[in-house]
């Protein structure tokens, strides 16, 4: 039986789609075998985030009415070995499924893969229900902003009111030089306020739009610091004890990177 | 444009977003409207003012959070600060 998470937030452009593509792109580079499923329906992305939005014949709306068999609606990436995608429908909106219905598929899903991983729409309403309803475990994606994190911990308590306790963390797109000079919160500063698990810290980084202009996952980019911290969540993901990228000490990977760069201005 | 310098060098930004932040979620978790709080003050001063006068200008109710002492874990508390003038008669015994 396989592992079904939801990657949620909340607000929208925090990164839930980037996020839920990068981990089942790395999980599937580890070896296992991964579906995403996009539960945004009405406003899917997934498919252009994975660059596969020219091979949807049909899709999870499909599924779930019985317009096509589970095989059928699932796209294999080409690229990775055993990673699939469940596209979500664009026509139709949110209420076009149940939360019923939605357990029934993921757990349909479990039977043949390792990871089913959800990326939930923004907001509270039926889409949200609908993604956590077959999910056994969460991840919630926060940037370091008053709204993001506001709206992650309206999340997080309807999460665990909904029987998905230990939600985890995952910080995107923080800017190591403005937590330094004091005007982006911090790592502790969202752990204190969230009080949740860390997953993982994931910098902001120009690759991820390059890469999700080309519809390729920056966690396969060698270079890119993005994707080294995605790499790095996929690791904790499959139990792995990795430390966490060192944003605030000098001698530290960022700072050695941000040098590099020349981010690093004395202030 | 730099916003450092447009708002001034008081305090890093980061940590007025953090007090913010924790005030809103106060309210956000307790689900409780200022309304409501308005509602809770207006009857503690009714109560209240049967046995002692009170400033209730400097009357303060707010939520706030407090550990709570049987496993640590944080809570939601109710915290009325209420200044007082003079104690009537009738509070005393």
């Amino acid at each position: 039986m396989g592992e079904v998470i939801v990657v949620t937030s909340g607000k929208g452009g925090v990164g839930k789609t980037t996020t839920a593509a990068n981990m089942g792109t790395g999980l599937a580079l580890k070896g296992k075998s991964v579906v995403l499923v996009d539960a945004d329906i009405g406003l899917r992305n997934l498919d252009v985030v994975m660059g596969l939005e020219n091979r949807i014949v049909y899709d999870l709306v499909d599924v779930v009415e019985g317009v096509c068999r589970l095989r059928q609606a699932l796209i294999k990436d080409k690229r990775y070995p055993n990673l699939y995608l469940l596209p979500a429908a664009q026509t139709k909106d949110k209420n076009a499924v149940n939360p019923e219905q939605m357990q029934k598929l993921t757990g349909d899903l479990t039977e043949e893969f390792d990871y089913v991983i959800l990326d939930c729409p923004a907001g509270i309403e039926q889409g949200f229900k609908n993604a956590i309803a077959g999910a056994n475990k969460a991840i919630v994606v926060t940037t370091p902003e008053v709204s993001a994190v506001r709206d992650a911990d309206r999340i997080i308590g309807l999460l665990e009111s909904s029987g998905l306790r230990n939600p985890m963390l995952i910080i995107n797109r923080i800017k190591m030089e403005m937590v330094k000079r004091g005007d982006m919160m911090n790592i502790d500063d969202m752990i204190d306020i969230l009080a949740i698990d860390l997953l993982g810290v994931v910098p902001d980084d120009d690759l991820i739009v390059v890469s999700t202009n080309k519809g390729e996952p920056v966690i396969a980019l060698e270079q890119s610091l993005a994707g080294q911290a995605y790499r790095n969540i996929v690791r904790r993901l499959t139990g792995e004890d990795v430390p966490f990228m060192n944003l605030q000490s000098e001698d530290g990977f960022f700072a050695k990177v941000a040098k590099l760069f020349g981010l690093n201005k004395k202030r | 444009m730099d916003f450092f310098k447009l708002f001034g060098r008081s305090g890093s930004s980061k940590d007025i977003a953090k007090e913010r932040l924790k005030l809103v979620l106060i309210h956000d978790r307790a689900n409780v409207s200022p309304q409501f709080l308005e509602m809770i003050k207006g009857e503690l001063i009714k109560v209240i003012s049967d046995y002692m006068e009170i400033d209730e200008a400097g009357l303060e109710v707010k939520l706030t959070r407090t550990k709570r002492e049987i496993d640590d874990s944080t809570v939601p508390a109710l915290v009325a600060n209420i200044p007082i003038k003079r104690m009537k008669d009738k509070g005393k015994f």
